[in-house]
């Protein structure tokens, strides 16, 4: 009687996997009525989420001065080490990248760049197309690179935060800085 | 028109051959269906100029043939599925007064030719010259020998029932009931005989990819290559056409006319063939071979006694 058992229970096992398959047929015959996910590229575009890693850009306080302050973070951070720029100092004494090129025909759109930057001045943004017919266009200098507004983040301001002092704000003169303390005065 | 006619004989291998052109598309846009795509649709009306493109391309390519190849043989391999399959087409009767040939032995030149054509996958992989060729083609022609067997014994039922292998009588013999109920168990071991016939999903393990690279077609290119895959489709429509003539009466249905039954039940049947290969995993191929020797060869067996009990019992004319 044992052996009849186990024939049943193979006989239910073979059951099973030939069942399975018409299972599986079935289930893939019932795709023929749902939509394709397909999304027909030129003529419909692609939802892209405002935090889209696409087209790099640096972008402007909203003082409508340039965020940069030309630190390297990002050009170190880079991977591929497609950023390229040069720090000076204008006559107020705030730094500025003299010259700030990104190869995109190098770039991978990774994002690092913006995670790395201090002051919010490199961001992607959801623009993917940047064919060239030449390769050499794909290389963007500052004046491609550098937009009017001020990105995904609209109030923040490096200078009006930060401690550095420049031309018309000084030490403590900053938001939510005290002013500093003279340490050679035994007053309390 | 009458079988046999020179308008029949142009008319149907002019329609075999593009059917076969055609079945790229719709394959490519049924899978896609099924896939949640959209598949080929830029080129024409829904695409359909796809396969002129496809077309162009393959037989603008360069022909080339390995320097390690055997020259003659590399050549020649390709032309044998397109021969055996389309010349296998000829004893299909498609309707009363349309078809090319009634053999009275039409169904044995069918199980012959669908055999011959393993010659087309054993000389590719051998004359190629190129161990994933070789052993696609040991592949195809180990499981074309086995399924071969019961493919030959699941239809033999329907022999008896019809008691002729001339296909025209067998399909005229379905005029009150199909042979889809009586050998329901007949058809399935066909259909899957049939499958692993024209190396198809999931049967395909002579050309499977992930560990063959191409299999036995793996030096070819061009209008070579093409050939293989023409050859593929032609032979995708003739196991359909053989599955409705043999068990799903042929021509027969009402309202319409016979031609466009016999078309539409075919079509069917291609589909069928695209949703498998659409939807089942590839087995391995020591499953593939004892599922072959071990399932359904005593199946083709077990439902050849029950017929004959059948036919003994009710008499011949069951």
């Amino acid at each position: 009687m044992a052996g009849l058992r186990q024939i049943a229970m193979q006989g239910r096992a073979v059951l099973g996997i030939v069942l399975s398959q018409f299972r599986t047929l079935w289930r893939v015959l019932g795709h023929t009525f749902t939509r394709a996910d397909t999304v027909q590229y030129p003529e419909q575009k692609p939802a892209l989420s405002p935090r889209y890693r696409g087209r790099i850009v640096l972008t402007r306080d909203p003082d409508g001065e340039e965020r940069c302050v030309a630190c390297n973070l990002c050009a170190v951070v880079c991977p591929v080490a497609c950023i390229a720029l040069q720090k000076a100092e204008d006559a107020h004494g705030r730094w500025y990248p003299e010259f700030f090129r990104i190869n995109f025909s190098r770039c991978i759109l990774c994002g690092l760049c913006e995670e790395a930057c201090p002051t919010y001045a490199i961001q992607l943004t959801p623009d993917f197309e940047m064919a060239e017919y030449d390769r050499r266009n794909m290389v963007y200098e500052k004046e491609h690179l550098l937009i009017d507004g001020p990105g995904k983040y609209h109030d923040y301001n490096f200078y009006r935060v930060a401690g550095k002092s420049i031309g018309g704000k000084d030490k403590g003169e900053a938001e939510h800085e005290a002013p500093p303390i003279d340490i050679h005065s035994l007053l309390p | 028109m009458s079988v046999g006619s020179p308008l029949n004989i142009g008319l149907i291998l002019g329609a075999v051959i593009a059917t076969a052109a055609v079945l790229i598309w719709v394959e490519r846009r049924l899978l896609a269906v099924w896939q949640d795509r959209l598949g080929p649709n830029r080129l024409g009306p829904l695409g359909l100029l796809q396969v002129a493109a496809d077309m162009i391309k393959i037989l603008s390519k360069e022909d080339w043939v390995p320097p390690f190849a055997d020259k003659g043989v590399f050549v020649f391999a390709p032309t044998v599925i397109m021969v055996t399959m389309l010349t296998a087409f000829a004893v299909v009767p498609i309707a009363p007064d349309v078809g090319i040939i009634d053999f009275n032995f039409g169904l044995l030149y069918f199980l012959a030719l669908s055999s011959l054509s393993v010659y087309s996958a054993v000389l590719a992989g051998y004359a190629s010259n190129n161990k994933y060729s070789l052993y696609g083609a040991l592949r195809a022609s180990a499981q074309t020998l086995s399924y071969e067997v019961f493919m030959g014994l699941s239809v033999m039922g329907v022999v008896m029932l019809a008691g002729t292998f001339d296909l025209r009588v067998i399909v005229e013999a379905q005029q009150n009931l199909w042979y889809i109920v009586p050998q329901c168990l007949g058809f399935a071991v066909f259909f899957i005989a049939a499958l692993a016939e024209s190396h198809r999903t999931p049967f395909d393990l002579p050309e499977a990819e992930h560990e063959l690279v191409a299999g036995f077609h793996t030096e070819y290119s061009g209008i070579k290559f093409g050939m293989f895959f023409v050859g593929e489709y032609i032979g995708i429509t003739l196991s359909s056409a053989m599955m409705v003539t043999l068990f799903f009466g042929g021509w027969h249905g009402p309202l319409l006319p016979p031609v466009v039954w016999f078309v539409l039940k075919t079509a069917v049947f291609i589909m069928l063939f695209i949703l498998i290969r659409g939807s089942l995993p590839r087995p391995r191929y020591d499953q593939l071979m004892a599922f072959g020797w071990k399932v359904m060869l005593p199946l083709a067996l077990v439902n050849l006694m029950l017929t004959g009990a059948l036919v003994l019992m009710v008499g011949s004319d069951a």
